[in-house]
């Protein structure tokens, strides 16, 4: 335990351990949005087509975040568009749009003279070399993405689950399906730079599968989803730290890890006796 | 009695097909109608329509006013049971305190008049001790009392079901057309069912769905009438033919 509270001396350890808080607390929330609504698919499309956006930066001599945030929510507001309206087929359309945005930001990576510093962290992240400037932004989206929960939640169920009847009831569906997709786009390329466009989807499932082991309440599955997000990326952190292994993965994998623990755990108690099972909440 | 809706020469469908057309109906206080007809007749159309899902192509949907009146809708609606996704983290009171919203404002929290009301019909449908459970964790019959539950908790006038009868067993079958009957007083009901034997028996009046609407203010509708009306409804693959169905009568 010594060597964990040497490293919190470190400022790069602390700044990892805000932006751990703030990409546990937005991916705990969004993703259960996400994997309630079956819009995991939809997720992955808007993430690799902000790769486009993260080369054209690179291209463009701007932030690469930035060029990632332009491209994540177009993206996002062009799949909510097309699947109402074009005659497409939704899941191949996504696809089409995921394989895009790579390709895009392949040619522009390439077509940029010189060398691409950096371009490994935005494939897998690296939650260490977050900067004040990254916690900044993080923050910003962070409380936007609390404040909007916190205040819309009863609305939010409510056009989640039954989209039709809520439809019915005159409530404004179409403006919160905008609203909250583009919140999945922005908690995706804030956290891009914590664990990487090849590994932000697990970041916004593996905490709401674990959640979903003791709960099948949305608020709920929320509260334990940030929770469990939390003890994964610390987990994670440390390992990083002390084998010197990527952070990224190592978070992905304490989940995952985290998630088989207990899954046994509940499905082994519940062969052992037909009353004994994990807590529910 | 004045009454809730007339829908008024309408037709309806979508951009590029036109599923009904020149449809007309009113629905009154103390109506029960059965909406019958073949699959892709138009009966959901129909529906969806009438749920405001659906603009009109043309003609209209007049609301009286006591359907208009406060915030709120008056028509409650129950789905198909497996249009629900059952995997959805969300308790059976949340389900059905939903029902509530569209008198609500944008934020806010439900009120605890809100929740008896929602606790006290809960009882009444002796479904109270699943309040706690997950939507997952429900039986098809179940469930479907749930979403009752949610039609019924803003006191609708108009109640619209889609085919209740599909997915659930026949227990709980005969006992929703039984509290279906005792609704009746309180409100009107229409009812949509590609099962014509069974629902002609509970209903008071029948329209018949198929590309146009033929109401019959009776629940008493012979083979010859549907074959005039060109409603091929799924009487022969039933086999044994409901007697209600057959009964011949005068106009």
């Amino acid at each position: 335990m010594d060597s964990l509270a040497s490293i919190f001396q470190f400022g790069f350890f602390q700044n990892a351990f805000w932006a751990a808080l703030m990409a546990s607390i937005t991916c705990g929330l969004v993703g259960t949005y996400i994997v309630s609504r079956r819009i995991v698919f939809i997720s992955g499309g808007i993430t690799h087509a902000s790769f486009g956006g993260i080369g054209l930066g690179y291209f463009l001599g701007i932030n690469p975040i930035l060029g990632a945030l332009i491209f994540g929510v177009l993206s996002a507001l062009g799949i909510e568009f097309f699947t109402r309206k074009a005659d497409v087929r939704e899941d191949s359309a996504i696809a089409m749009l995921w394989a895009f945005g790579m390709a895009i930001g392949i040619i522009f990576v390439y077509l940029t003279p010189g060398y691409a510093p950096n371009l490994m962290s935005y494939l897998f992240g690296n939650i260490l070399t977050v900067s004040a400037g990254n916690l900044l932004f993080m923050g910003l989206i962070t409380l936007a993405v609390i404040a909007f929960f916190i205040t819309f939640f009863r609305m939010i169920l409510f056009v989640s689950f039954d989209e039709e009847f809520a439809l019915t009831n005159n409530a404004p569906v179409r403006l919160f399906n905008l609203v909250l997709i583009s919140l999945v786009a922005l908690t995706i390329v804030m956290n891009i730079r914590v664990v990487g466009i090849i590994l932000v989807m697990s970041l916004l499932t593996i905490p709401q599968a674990i959640s979903n082991i003791f709960t099948r309440n949305f608020g709920t599955m929320m509260i334990l989803s940030v929770i469990f997000a939390f003890i994964g990326s610390m987990a994670g952190l440390l390992f990083s730290y002390s084998f010197n292994i990527p952070s990224g993965a190592s978070i992905i994998f304490a989940l995952v890890i985290l998630f088989g623990i207990l899954k046994l755990g509940s499905v082994g108690l519940e062969r052992l006796g037909k009353n004994m099972r994990l807590p529910r909440v | 009695m004045e009454s809730l809706l007339e829908i008024r020469n309408m037709s309806a469908g979508y951009e590029k097909k036109v599923v009904l057309s020149n449809v007309n109906l009113t629905v009154n206080p103390e109506d029960f109608i059965g909406v019958i007809g073949p699959n892709g007749g138009g009966k959901t159309t129909l529906l969806k329509t009438m749920l405001g899902l659906l603009p009109p192509i043309k003609g209209e949907i007049v609301f009286n006013e006591s359907m208009r009146e406060g915030s709120h809708h008056h028509i409650g609606y129950l789905p198909q049971v497996n249009r629900i996704d059952k995997k959805f983290p969300i308790t059976v009171f949340d389900v059905v305190r939903s029902g509530l919203m569209s008198r609500k404002r944008l934020v806010g929290r439900y009120s605890r008049e809100e929740n008896e009301r929602t606790a006290d019909l809960l009882q009444k449908m002796g479904i109270y001790a699943l309040r706690k459970k997950a939507v997952g964790e429900l039986s098809g019959g179940q469930l479907q009392r749930v979403l009752l539950c949610r039609a019924l908790v803003n006191q609708p006038k108009l109640l619209i079901l889609d085919e209740p009868n599909t997915y659930v067993d026949n227990k709980f079958e005969r006992e929703l057309y039984e509290r279906l009957r005792i609704l009746n007083k309180d409100m009107a009901i229409m009812l949509v069912s590609h099962d014509v034997g069974t629902i002609t028996s509970y209903v008071k009046t029948i329209a018949c769905v198929n590309r146009n609407l033929h109401y019959h203010p009776s629940n008493k509708i012979s083979t010859e009438q549907l074959a005039a009306y060109e409603c091929p409804i799924q009487i022969i693959s039933h086999g044994q033919i409901p007697h209600t169905v057959l009964l011949q009568h005068d106009h």
